[in-house]
């Protein structure tokens, strides 16, 4: 058709995985999926459906990923349970990309570091973080087990075509400001519920050379606004970090000039400072400089927003010959298996060990209150997490703070919330 | 299709670790998920809630995570429908596709309030305050959908497809 409208990238995705020249905003579509995800806590849900539809196969042994990563390593007995359930299906069906502890990472850390979800893609997860991937280039939406279910035995699902939320950053961003700083700042702007239905993209010259790991960060919190999905149009930094991972073939696909967007909000990066959410939701956003005097017992430093290479580095400069202050407990932990490698080989872990924090394998653990850092009544935590609910990491009486890692590795240093700039010299 | 339930009511972003905590997402078990449902919102919730009542609620009932234990804890408590001013994404699919019945009605949302008896048609998408008199239509569900719900869930539409297709 040569007088087509022109897509987003949201549209142009699905087109092209429904068969379509052109699909409009607001059409339901039947869609091919490229993956398809679940984990130890939705995968035993999603197992039980998909029992019940009869098949006796999946759709591709090589498009699905089981990971073991919530209450994993296990957690209790009933943990212990699901992750077996999750562990038998895969060997029953043949799942090729099933990681077993050891190998396992935090999944929205491990599929884009392994090569399995690329530019151009549509994704579906049980796992409403599964959002991450549109840092590369893919459509990735997270959905229930049962959606998740007919996914693995079908390759399909259906879902409303969105209209799309284009957010244009501009300005020089400010020293220790990262992707969790932007992202939260934009949340704050346009609440919980801004993006609702909506995908975003995130576009704009302050964040067009930012790394890789840093939009990981952005793309994965688009839930909290509600978005059904968080992409960064394809460029060379998506390029350089896909190519030698890639284990399938792509087409890098970005949106059409003039295509049309429900809203384009401009948002001029110098204004924002290392930002903080307060509880009990991430659109609870404030400046550093707003925060006052809020004490904490437990900083963590992980999880599939902020537990990747340039996170923990970032982490690491500020600890390293610092202490952690003797008031708090101090948790990192590393996204996947590889980066604690190289934690380990770059003499990170040495040293947390040294500052007196905790380094620990990977898993989601304490981000939604599992285990490995629950919060007593009254407690207050500062997280690179993405959630900051009532209860969401322990007692219902107890706080959660969101923020970077540069703030939240400042903060277990001094006892209280504050950046690296508040900090005495280290011991050299 | 009537349903005729006795209103638990609450604010807006009701998250889905309000309504599930995910502590307890270490079972697939309804019984168990539905006896700590709202838990950490509402304590007096699993212990007073009646096969049949409803859930009235504001903007972005549902929202977080993509946890399909929220409204299977929910359903297994009895609830027999939320209304609410609208839902967050995930946990509407999720509603939808386990038969969990529910409806976007900013009016009714708005104009409920709590111990209030509702009697909601779900053929018809209307609501009706049986305290107040107040009648109100909610917005209606794509026809794709519709057939979701008449064939009980997404399992058994798409068993029913598959065996279409042979």
């Amino acid at each position: 058709m040569s007088n087509q409208q022109p897509m987003t990238m949201a549209q142009k995705i699905l087109a092209a995985h429904t068969g379509r020249e052109h699909l409009a905003v607001g059409e339901l579509v039947d869609v091919n999926v490229d993956m398809v995800l679940a984990n130890d806590i939705t995968a035993p849900i999603a197992i039980n459906e998909f029992a019940r539809l009869g098949v006796d196969r999946v759709f591709d042994q090589e498009r699905i990923a089981l990971v073991p990563d919530h209450f994993a390593p296990n957690k209790d007995i009933k943990s212990a349970e699901q992750c077996k359930q999750m562990r038998e299906f895969a060997h029953e069906y043949g799942i090729v990309n099933y990681f077993e502890v050891g190998r396992m990472g935090i999944e929205h850390a491990l599929l884009p570091q392994e090569g399995l979800v690329l530019p151009g893609e549509v994704v579906v997860g049980a796992d409403s973080h599964t959002c991450t991937y549109g840092a590369v280039g893919a459509f990735a939406t997270g959905m229930g087990s049962t959606d998740i279910a007919v996914a693995m035995a079908t390759g399909r699902i259906w879902m409303r075509v969105p209209e799309t939320l284009k957010i244009v950053y501009v300005g020089e961003r400010q020293p220790w400001v990262g992707g969790k700083d932007l992202i939260l700042h934009t949340i704050g702007l346009i609440g919980v519920d801004g993006a609702r239905y909506q995908a975003i993209e995130f576009t704009g010259p302050a964040i067009a050379d930012l790394s890789m790991d840093n939009r990981l960060t952005m793309a994965n919190m688009a839930i909290e606004a509600g978005a059904k999905a968080g992409m960064f149009p394809p460029d060379d930094i998506t390029e350089a970090f896909v190519r030698s991972r890639a284990q399938r073939p792509y087409r890098t696909v970005g949106p059409d000039s003039g295509a049309e967007y429900a809203r384009t909000i401009e948002i001029d990066v110098s204004q924002i400072e290392p930002t903080v959410s307060f509880p009990h939701l991430p659109s609870n956003a404030r400046p550093l400089s707003q925060v006052g005097h809020v004490t904490i017992d437990q900083s963590v430093i992980g999880s599939c927003t902020n537990g990747r290479w340039e996170d923990l580095q970032q982490a690491a400069e500020i600890l390293k010959g610092r202490q952690v202050h003797g008031g708090v407990r101090c948790i990192i932990i590393p996204g996947t298996q590889e980066i604690y490698l190289q934690a380990v080989r770059a003499g990170l872990a040495e040293i947390f060990v040294q500052a007196g924090a905790v380094f620990s394998t990977p898993t989601c653990g304490p981000c939604l209150g599992g285990y490995m850092g629950i919060l007593a009544a009254g407690e207050r935590c500062v997280s690179t997490t993405n959630r900051n609910f009532v209860g969401r990491m322990g007692h219902v009486d107890s706080e959660v703070y969101l923020a970077g890692p540069a703030v939240a590795a400042a903060s277990a240093v001094l006892g209280y919330i504050g950046g690296p700039d508040q900090l005495p010299e280290a011991d050299a | 299709m009537s349903i005729r339930g006795r209103v638990w009511k609450y604010g807006d972003n009701v998250d889905t670790d309000a309504i599930i905590p995910a502590r307890y997402l270490n079972t697939t078990s309804e019984q168990e998920l539905a006896s700590h449902a709202m838990e950490d919102w509402d304590a007096t919730f699993a212990a007073n809630v009646q096969p049949g009542d409803i859930i009235v609620a504001g903007k972005n009932f549902g929202c977080g995570s993509s946890r399909e234990h929220a409204p299977v804890a929910l359903k297994a408590s009895g609830i027999s429908c939320v209304v609410a001013e609208n839902f967050a994404r995930i946990f509407f699919r999720n509603s939808i596709n386990i038969g969990l019945p529910i409806l976007e009605c900013p009016e009714a949302a708005q104009a409920t309030e709590a111990g209030q008896t509702l009697e909601v048609d779900l053929a018809e998408g209307t609501i009706r305050n049986m305290d107040t008199g107040e009648t109100y239509s909610a917005v209606p569900y794509p026809e794709f959908m519709l057939a979701l719900i008449e064939a009980g869930g997404l399992i058994e539409y798409t068993r029913r497809q598959l065996q279409t297709e042979g």
